[in-house]
């Protein structure tokens, strides 16, 4: 049973503190001006009765701050006109920020000139769209080479970074059809090969799989998550949808009102919601396919060497009321599991090493598996659920309470506290 | 109540025009002329049964065998009427207008498009353009440009301008905001997608007022022929004041016969292609075999 393995990056829960962040946003507010934006504009007639009780305009996004890392997958979310967009919108300035400060690479993208910026947007900075946006009398093809296009390359060059972008998306036969001949997934993989194509580092999505039926969804999911882990881009993506954003993202910043409530980890957020608002999104969200082994994992109260004294074993066992044990090998690989019956035969016996009371009723996932995945291989054995790295070392074990635990969902503490 | 005199100022406003822009009126006036005069000598040097099977052919191009049985018909009939120099009198001013309406209208139309302060300028003075009686302007462009052919042009522009703008104006504004900002996001310049992606999406559309614009102007021929402007409108006019039902009604039934077949050639324009890109996507067809088979061909 292979997982998808994520992407773990060290600097990644660390922010942008360790490494250079490729985005670091800095007070982003945008305001929609009295008269600057169309909507004032249609809602002039009803506006006007009231506008004595909101003279104030409203922030679509109100001081929002946060830093990318490279190579991290970054998840706004949100309900609808919370401001996703328009954050996401100010990361290649679609939409110009009313203030705040953005960095990109280390670049000052507020104040950059109209000419860098469009290089900007050629090189560095891609986007996928809703409903694909993709140039409906250019082919395919085209299409994926398009910012090779705006960029003058010839065309030798731009069909070869094409194809290779559709290949890369699976349409690689597609490249002479108009898009109108394709269905929407596959609209949607042009519109992934055409960010792919240009070779920015940086890809906003602004909820690019919202349109997309289920199963197309999760197809997609997953082929971004491989192309993300393989070509190593930076993506900041927008979705209404936690358990998409929980599933992807390394990190999710809720949003609400054009305010940040909360950054974290899916962990994070799951375990300790920031407010009413976050612990409403959270609570329909399916945390058995969410959380995974390896977040869940601890470590493991008692372990043993195949040379060990099962009598110094079997006291160690007793001390923590334990009923098994992982047996190690001088490399961290799992040799098998000793239980407390066979230590105590093994006990009378001269020159016994627990290697030779060993036997193999165990069971190992890796630290990626759902706990959706590990529920039906927790329990059966007397020693708890084995979590191995993809050499087979142990690194941590899933106690049946633990499970539980993750899987219920985050009122226990407020039981607590009225208990 | 104070009476206030419009009229007086405006009077006197054409006279000053009159007075001061001879010279510029004269030189429109003779650039039209040249232009009118070259039409219509390429429509009317050929046999006009020449130019009835170019129609023929043209109306074949669409693929619809009635259409092109009805032109057939439609011309003969005009020939046999006696009316072919006169129907290609008009149809060399509505070809003349419809160029300078489209060469005015699509650029202003685009102009509005991207700029909500100019749109609001224009869309008043178009309303203006359509909703003025004719007469009102016609008697000034006879004071600015004498009788004859070019006040009827110049009338026949105003009319017909408006359509041009305001559908251009529609179809880029109505392009699908997420390609626009596609094109933005990939680092276009503002003008290379106006032109690789704002105007072909806005085709339809600007073919629509293109279509628009030449009924428009051959509505206004029979008025024009009341300014000299000759062609059928002078037909139409002549039956009237001699009472002559019969001769009037041979010029509007050719007027008619003209109109169906530039709307019907025209307004196919409209259409969104499919059959355009179609060639094009069997065309490299072949390429993308051998570029399978030898990678190294393929740039080639
Ligand atoms: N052009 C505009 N003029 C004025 N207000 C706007 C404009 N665009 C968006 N807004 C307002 O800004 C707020 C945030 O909009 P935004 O599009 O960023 O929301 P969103 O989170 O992306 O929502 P959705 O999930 O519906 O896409 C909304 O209240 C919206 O009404
Ligand atoms: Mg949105």
């Amino acid at each position: 049973m292979t997982t998808q393995v994520r992407s773990v990056q060290p600097d990644v829960a660390a922010g942008a503190s360790a490494v250079e962040a490729a985005i670091k946003a800095t007070a982003l507010t945008k305001i929609y001006g009295p008269r600057g934006g169309s909507e004032s504009r249609h809602r002039g007639w009803r506006r006007a009765k009231d506008s004595g009780a909101d003279t104030k305009p409203k922030a679509a996004a109100d001081d929002v701050t946060f830093s990318v890392a490279p190579g991290e997958f970054f998840m706004i979310m949100g309900l609808s006109g919370s401001g996703k967009s328009t954050v996401l919108r100010m990361l290649n300035r679609l939409i110009e920020p009313s203030s705040g400060e953005l960095l990109i690479d280390g670049r000052n993208v507020a104040t950059m000139p109209d000419g860098e910026l469009r290089e900007l947007r050629n090189r560095k900075i891609n986007m996928v769209f809703q409903h694909f946006a993709l140039f409906p009398h250019r082919t395919v093809r085209e299409n994926a080479s398009y910012a090779l296009h705006v960029r003058n390359e010839s065309a030798a060059k731009r069909d070869e970074r094409a194809d290779w972008a559709l290949q890369t998306v699976g349409l690689g036969d597609w490249g002479d059809s108009l898009p109108g001949e394709l269905s929407g997934g596959m609209r949607q993989r042009v519109g992934l090969a055409r960010a792919l194509a240009s070779e920015a580092d940086i890809l906003l999505m602004d909820e690019p799989f919202s349109a997309l039926d289920p199963l197309i969804r999760r197809d997609m999911q997953d082929l971004l998550m491989e192309l993300q882990r393989d070509l190593n881009r930076t993506v900041v993506f927008v979705t209404h949808d936690l358990n998409e954003a929980m599933r992807m993202g390394d990190r999710i910043m809720i949003m609400r009102d054009g305010k940040v409530v909360q950054l974290g980890t899916a962990q994070e957020i799951l375990n300790s919601p920031a407010d009413d608002y976050v612990t409403e999104f959270i609570s329909d969200v399916d945390r058995s396919r969410v959380l995974t082994a390896g977040t869940i994992m601890q470590e493991p109260l008692v372990t043993a060497t195949e040379r060990d004294d099962p009598q110094d074993v079997l006291r160690r066992l007793s001390n923590v009321e334990g009923v098994g044990a992982y047996v190690l090998d001088d490399e961290g690989h799992i040799a098998g599991i000793t239980r407390a019956d066979l230590l105590a035969a093994g006990v009378g016996r001269q020159r016994a090493t627990v290697g030779q009371l060993v036997t193999n009723e165990f069971k190992t996932v890796g630290a990626d598996a759902p706990l959706s995945d590990i529920c039906t291989l927790v329990g059966r054995n007397s020693v708890p659920l084995a979590v191995t790295d993809t050499d087979g070392r142990l690194v941590g074990v899933v106690p049946r309470a633990t499970l539980l635990n993750a899987l219920a969902t985050p009122h226990p503490r407020k039981d607590d506290g009225n208990a | 109540m104070p009476s206030i005199n419009v009229g007086a100022p405006v009077g006197a406003l054409v006279d000053w025009l009159t007075a001061n822009l001879g010279a510029l009126f004269h030189f429109i006036s003779t650039v039209m002329l040249a232009l009118l005069d070259a039409v219509l000598i390429v429509l009317t040097a050929p046999s006009p049964y020449v130019v009835i099977a170019i129609f023929v052919v043209l109306a074949l191009l669409e693929r619809k065998w009635g259409f092109g049985l009805f032109t057939l018909i439609a011309f003969l009939l005009i020939e046999a009427m006696g009316l072919w120099i006169e129907a290609m009198q008009t149809l060399a001013v509505v070809v003349v207008a419809t160029v300078f309406a489209v060469a005015i209208g699509i650029p202003v139309g685009i102009w509005a498009a991207r700029s909500r302060k100019v749109s609001s300028v224009v869309r008043p003075i178009l309303d203006f353009m359509q909703t003025l009686p004719v007469f009102v302007y016609l008697i000034p462009a006879v004071f600015f440009f004498g009788i004859g052919v070019v006040p009827g042009v110049i009338s026949t522009l105003v009319f017909a301008i408006p359509p041009a703008v305001r559908l251009t104006e529609l179809g880029i504004r109505n392009v699908d905001k997420e390609v626009v900002e596609a094109a933005i996001a990939f680092g276009a310049k503002p003008r290379q997608m106006l032109r690789e992606v704002q105007l072909p999406l806005a085709m339809p559309s600007i073919m629509a007022g293109v279509n628009q614009t030449l009924m428009l102007a051959l509505s206004m021929v029979v008025i024009a022929g009341l300014v000299g402007a000759g062609g059928l409108g002078a037909v139409v006019v002549r039956g009237i004041s001699t009472l002559d039902v019969g001769a009037g009604f041979e010029g509007g039934i050719a007027v008619v016969f003209l109109a169906i077949y530039l709307d019907r050639l025209t307004s196919a324009l409209a259409r969104p292609r499919r059959r355009r890109p179609k060639a094009r996507t069997q065309a490299p067809a072949p390429a993308t075999t051998t570029e399978t088979d030898q990678p190294a061909l393929a740039s080639s």
